[in-house]
């Protein structure tokens, strides 16, 4: 586990459920993780891993009911933010945690214009008069590099592509110099030239502005190009979790090992076929009590089916939640 | 915007008249003429010379083109100079009601204000009502105030509002004396107390309305909503941090209120036609009631009347509906 002492956000044992009319759905269980300042943490798996509703949970962006956040501590700037009132945690979305989501053709409002969206959190939580809060959003919009930038405040969402709306998102995250950037798969809509663009507008921003950030990708490819670090979620759990340099030649779990050979390789030879992880995720309608990868894994022993893996230390800062041992190829002696 | 207004209108004027052409010559076929109520003993030869007198002994074309001619200008020329004073009416024939003699614009305009208070009054209290509740149901989806809600508005637009016109008389009226039963058109408001007695006397006719309104435009915007609130930018709008109040009063409302506002247009033509059940029932002698008595007594340019007017409105208020979805909606581009 990382150090607490100087960690953004410190996130414990968070646990979140749906109780849906078809039952429970345990979609997030007992996650950890924390972010440094001027961090940028990727965090990747696939689709349905919990990616989302983890950090959904974070600032209660859930729809409660169905969503109930079971378990857990979210330490930030000095508090639990899963014990705060509603007023007091609007106080602090957009103001000190900004998010971006993965459509930019639906996350924008269509009738109201870009300057009004960007400005409305620069009103509320900035107490920025009209005009202050007009200056600011133009400096944004040129700060995310949109054109233009004074004429464009006055155009409507769908006046922009999905590169520029998504930009656009970024802004209005942005707007008032958050503490943490959370960006939910923002690129995944994206077609690959738009994409790059995003990631390298992402690099500029950090290096500027300094901000931690949580990338959630389902592309290890992209993490491998801007993460400090990474953390590797399946089945609701985090099942890896490292620096990036240090998982990328160092993968200990048998699900990122598999991701790994899923990526095409970006030097030489292209992959005839791109490699696909056999089977289906898990059901998740109750709390694991078993390795929920162990249906897909190729190491899978009788030992997976009776526990569910803690997380143990590979190396100093890098753990996995496995009880196979990629150095020997054997079951861990624990 | 403006060219594609203009477009419209441009496209309406023909079917404002072919709606006039079939009017015109559905009631010109129709069986019964106005001499078909006069006294038998009257000989053929006079009946002829009463029809002639009333224009009915030239082509068919050529009285359409006369009545088109004084529906479109004589009478609207003479309604305005009734109102304003101003001296610009055509000489010349005008529509003539065949039961009264008089001209069908001065009986129109007689009719329309019991119309527009009456009717109009329970359509805009519907609005009032629905909007709220339309919110607040889909906000509180399955909540107890939901269910009521569909429930109430259930039985209010599936019951007609004749019948529920009737229980009402029944149980206020009847039972519990506290409403009159009819209209009265002849009172005239000129102090409290006779401002009392119009309150109650228009009570039951709005309520009767408003009810049968208000449970379908709540619906709708309940439907509007429930599609809004699942949306992507509500969740944005709560991660910029906004109260709860401002995503839903002006984020998710302001984009419900595309389809609801086109609904009401189109519905304001139904304020008229609609009544005519309603003025029978509570003896409102409104337009509607014109009708209705016009058509007993075959009193065709009455009823010719009524009916255009009725067509242009309906068209008039379709073409405001488009305008007004443009308008709200800035993704929708015409030109
Ligand atoms: N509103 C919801 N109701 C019920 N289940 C949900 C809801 N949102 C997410 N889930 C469930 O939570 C799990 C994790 O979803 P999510 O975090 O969105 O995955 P990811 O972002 O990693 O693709 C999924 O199994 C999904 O079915
Ligand atoms: S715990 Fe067992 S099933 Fe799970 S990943 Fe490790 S080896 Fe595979
Ligand atoms: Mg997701």
């Amino acid at each position: 586990m990382p150090e607490i002492g100087q960690s953004v956000l410190q996130v414990q044992d968070l646990k979140t459920v749906f109780s849906t009319r078809a039952g429970d759905i345990h979609a997030v269980n007992s996650v950890s993780f924390s972010l440094q300042p001027g961090e940028l943490l990727g965090v990747v798996g696939e689709s349905g891993s919990g990616k989302s509703v983890t950090m959904m949970s974070l600032i209660g962006l859930l729809p409660m009911p169905p969503a109930e956040v079971r378990a857990g501590t979210v330490q930030f700037g000095g508090r639990d933010l899963l014990k705060l009132e509603q007023k007091q945690l609007q106080a602090l979305r957009g103001r000190d945690i900004g998010f971006v989501f993965q459509d930019p053709m639906t996350s924008l409002n269509p009738v109201f214009t870009v300057g009004f969206q960007i400005m409305e959190p620069l009103r509320k939580h900035m107490g920025m008069d009209k005009s202050a809060a007009r200056r600011r959003a133009v400096d944004l919009l040129e700060l995310v590099g949109i054109p233009d930038a004074e004429r464009r405040l006055r155009d409507f969402p769908h006046q922009f592509s999905g590169g520029m709306r998504q930009r656009v998102m970024i802004a209005i995250a942005l707007a008032c110099d958050p503490k943490v950037l959370i960006a939910d798969e923002p690129t995944t809509a994206l077609d690959v030239t738009i994409q790059a663009q995003i990631l390298e507008l992402v690099k500029d921003l950090r290096q500027k502005l300094g901000m931690s950030i949580i990338w959630i990708t389902h592309d290890l490819g992209v993490i491998a190009g801007i993460a400090d670090r990474v953390m590797v979620m399946y089945g609701g759990q985090v099942v890896e979790y490292g620096p990036v340099r240090e998982v990328f030649a160092n993968p200990a779990h048998p699900y990122t090992r598999a991701l790994m050979t899923t990526v095409p390789s970006v030097r030489g030879e292209r992959a005839p076929k791109l490699n696909v992880i056999e089977g289906q995720p898990p059901m998740l309608s109750q709390h694991p009590t078993a390795c929920p990868f162990r249906a897909r894994c190729t190491h899978a022993f009788e030992r997976c089916a009776r526990e569910n893996p803690a997380r143990y230390t590979v190396l100093e800062g890098h753990d996995a939640a496995c009880f196979w041992d990629h150095t020997t190829g054997e079951p861990r002696n624990v | 915007m403006l060219s594609y207004t203009l477009r419209r209108l441009a496209f309406a004027v023909p079917t404002v008249l072919i709606i006039s052409l079939i009017v015109f010559l559905m009631l010109d076929m129709a069986p019964g003429d106005p001499t078909g109520s006069l006294p038998l003993t009257i000989p053929l030869e006079v009946r002829e010379q009463i029809r002639i007198s009333l224009g009915l002994g030239e082509p068919v074309m050529i009285r359409y083109f006369k009545w088109l001619y004084m529906m479109c200008v004589t009478e609207p020329l003479h309604i305005v100079q009734g109102m304003t004073g101003w001296n610009i009416a055509p000489e010349g024939p005008r529509i003539l009601s065949w039961q009264t003699r008089s001209p069908v614009g001065d009986i129109i305009v007689q009719r329309v204000p019991q119309t527009l208070w009456v009717v109009g009054m329970g359509y805009l209290f519907g609005i009032l009502i629905a909007l709220p509740i339309g919110v607040i149901s889909a906000y509180r989806q399955y909540s107890w105030f939901d269910q009521v809600g569909t429930f109430v508005s259930m039985i209010g637009f599936s019951v007609p509002t004749f019948f529920t016109g009737v229980v009402f008389i029944l149980i206020f009226a009847v039972w519990l004396g506290w409403f009159p039963s009819m209209y009265d058109t002849t009172h005239v408001v000129r102090d409290w107390n006779s401002f009392v007695f119009q309150a109650k006397q228009i009570a039951m006719p709005v309520a009767v309305l408003a009810l049968y309104n208000a449970s379908q435009i709540s619906r709708f915007m309940r439907a509007s909503m429930l599609d809004n609130l699942n949306q992507d930018y509500v969740r944005t709008a709560r991660a910029k941090g906004l109260g709860e109040k401002t995503v839903v009063l002006v984020h998710v409302l302001r984009n419900s209120m595309i389809p609801v506002v086109t609904v009401i247009a189109i519905g304001i033509p139904t304020v008229f036609t609609g009544a005519i059940i309603t003025e029978q029932i509570f003896r409102v002698n409104g337009l509607g009631d014109a009708l209705i008595r016009a058509i007993y007594v075959s009193d065709w340019p009455m009823v010719q009347t009524i009916t255009f007017i009725f067509a242009i409105l309906i068209v008039l208020f379709n073409l405001i509906a488009d305008v007004l979805y443009g308008i709200l909606d800035p993704r929708i581009r015409y030109d």
